[in-house]
């Protein structure tokens, strides 16, 4: 089935808000987050806070500080680039229990072009102290994760995308902060994906496979903590390592992959990912071939690395 | 008049100066500028019956270097002993540069600027959901409201009708590079208040007859929060720190120190006199 992850989010937030505890903030983008469908569900725990993201985070953390959930949400780059000093001066350095979860991610935001884009959110929310960061696959591993962290004490940022997809699983997963899935078993190379790069990445698989390239494909879905386990397992087992996501190549799961395995196990790595531009206007599809992480391009990138 | 009010100012002042000057560094001017609000607001007008208590009022130091003067006023409220006051600063100490959670009776982690506003605005929104009455108290410093984001707090404090809200705004006319007019000119902060929908109440900050009656009077604002303009002076209460911004962020010397100390008791001993 095709549906989008910000979808889930919404429906999510129905489903987990029959807790009183829940409340939920956005910052006049609500329909588009998918926020309004709580909003219509529970308005009176439904705080819209207009065009404000700094005052929306430290607002939302004045609402842990007495007693509630409070998810935050909008766009990935006005929340976390303008709402920055917030997330990390008072919720990262509070350790407060406060959900953000932004939409449009990576290039889902289209034919908005660069502005509205977001590339260097993984790598900026990576860095706090105490956040754990959350790239789900699709429609049904982003309501399950949806749900899971609402209930786990503690700063979240969880990242999701427009564009409705095709889905990597048929039905929500079990899904455990920190755990990485292994949905394709290989040994010539090892894929690490997160977001809606995890279903390019096994399409890729599948044509590597008629060029005689068995490759293993890891859903990566908690970027921090990474589940360094399974990822040096396959990393042992295949000798070469790929990371493919829509975000920065720069300080992203890429980057997250290298700095663990340089040190626990030295393999080549080829990170596949946004290489350090901004984007362009254009449909998601488009702009993502264009950044060289269109399918065919992801296969030629790969089958080049596992011969070299 | 309220000579025990004035007491614990001093003494308030006495700890500030001692604790900043035995830690090396911190922000002494801004603290004596805010601590006769901070002793209104803890030994008069707030009510904690403990510090976990749902129901209680709660005060944001959004003007986090002004530390010191809180924690001393914590300390003097018995909610970690006093003598912890000289760890300010130290390595594994409670007491950090700016506010964290760790300090009993810190509400908020503070220190950048312009957060404290929001925050207040969220335990605000909080209180009216679970239908407490407790009130929010935020203490913002005049040169902290260059922060945009203070006025975007404003808009939102005075769209959501919270009556249970009130800032101060510790109007000493500094700031760390000089005066407040000169790095840049407020205008009339009361009547940008009042542009905001707030309901605004100037009052001389170190005046606790004033200082309470503004506290009572807020109370009576229904469905917009109120802003209390204190006007107050740095360094109140030291003549040679008084309105000098030498001391925003400079301790006094151990032989400034003692000439401080010695003013303060000078003026305690009249207070004494006049009872």
């Amino acid at each position: 089935m095709e549906a989008a992850t910000r979808d889930a989010y919404g429906e999510a937030l129905v489903e987990i808000g029959e807790d009183e505890r829940i409340v939920v903030l956005d910052a006049d983008l609500s329909s588009s987050t998918r926020t309004k469908k709580f909003a219509g569900k529970f308005p009176e725990r439904f705080f819209n806070i207009g065009i404000s993201e700094a005052d929306m985070v430290d607002i939302a953390a004045g609402l842990s500080l007495a007693g509630k959930i409070p998810f935050v949400s909008s766009f990935a780059v006005f929340l976390v680039d303008k709402g920055y000093d917030q997330l990390r001066n008072t919720i990262a350095r509070g350790n407060m229990d406060v959900k953000v979860v932004v939409s449009h991610a990576g290039f889902s935001v289209g034919e908005d072009g660069a502005s509205h884009q977001t590339f260097e959110d993984v790598a900026l929310m990576r860095v706090l102290p105490n956040f754990r960061v959350i790239v789900p696959a699709d429609y049904f591993e982003a309501k399950a994760a949806i749900k899971k962290i609402a209930f786990e004490k503690g700063p979240f940022y969880v990242r999701l995308s427009r564009p409705k997809t095709q889905t990597v699983y048929e039905s929500e997963p079990k899904f455990e902060i920190g755990r990485a899935d292994v949905l394709r078993e290989g040994k010539d190379v090892a894929i690490f994906a997160c977001g809606l790069m995890v279903g390019r990445a096994l399409r890729a698989a599948e044509k590597l496979e008629e060029k005689g390239i068995d490759a293993e494909v890891v859903n990566v879905p908690t970027i921090k903590p990474l589940d360094e386990k399974t990822i040096l397992k396959s990393a042992k087992k295949c000798g070469k390592v790929v990371t493919v996501e829509e975000a920065s190549v720069i300080g992203g799961l890429g980057g997250a992959v290298s700095e663990f395995l340089s040190s626990a196990y030295p393999v080549p790595i080829k990170r596949m990912g946004i290489n350090d531009i901004f984007g362009t206007s254009a449909n998601w599809k488009e702009v993502l071939k264009w950044a060289g992480l269109g399918e065919e391009n992801i296969v030629k990138i790969i089958s080049t690395f596992v011969i070299s | 008049m309220f000579p025990e009010l004035e007491e614990i100012s001093y003494k308030v002042r006495e700890l500030v100066l001692k604790m900043t000057t035995h830690a090396g560094s911190g922000h002494p001017g801004g603290s004596l500028s805010a601590t006769d609000l901070l002793v209104a607001l803890y030994f008069k007008k707030m009510n904690i019956p403990h510090l976990s208590s749902p129901e209680r009022d709660r005060f944001i130091l959004s003007k986090g270097h002004a530390c010191p003067a809180l924690y001393a006023v914590l300390a003097l409220k018995e909610f970690f002993p006093e003598k912890e006051l000289f760890t300010l600063r130290k390595l594994n100490s409670r007491l950090q540069g700016h506010p964290e959670l760790i300090t009993p009776g810190v509400e908020a982690p503070t220190g950048a600027e312009g957060h404290g506003l929001s925050i207040g605005n969220g335990i605000a929104l909080a209180g009216k959901l679970d239908k407490l009455n407790y009130r929010v108290y935020v203490l913002l410093g005049d040169g902290e409201l260059d922060e945009g984001q203070i006025w975007e707090a404003a808009l939102t404090a005075s769209h959501y009708k919270l009556d249970n809200l009130v800032a101060i705004v510790d109007r000493n006319s500094f700031q760390l590079d000089g005066a407040t007019k000169d790095i840049k000119y407020l205008g009339d902060v009361g009547e940008k208040f009042k542009a905001f929908g707030w309901d605004v109440i100037e009052i001389d900050g170190h005046n606790f007859e004033q200082i309470l009656d503004a506290l009572d009077e807020a109370e009576e604002a229904k469905e917009m929060p109120t802003a209390i303009i204190a006007h107050t002076i740095k360094g109140k209460g030291v003549s040679f720190m008084e309105n000098n911004d030498e001391f925003h962020g400079k301790v006094l010397t151990e032989e400034q120190l003692k000439k401080a100390l010695e003013e303060l008791e000078k003026q305690r001993r009249k207070i004494k006199e006049a009872k």
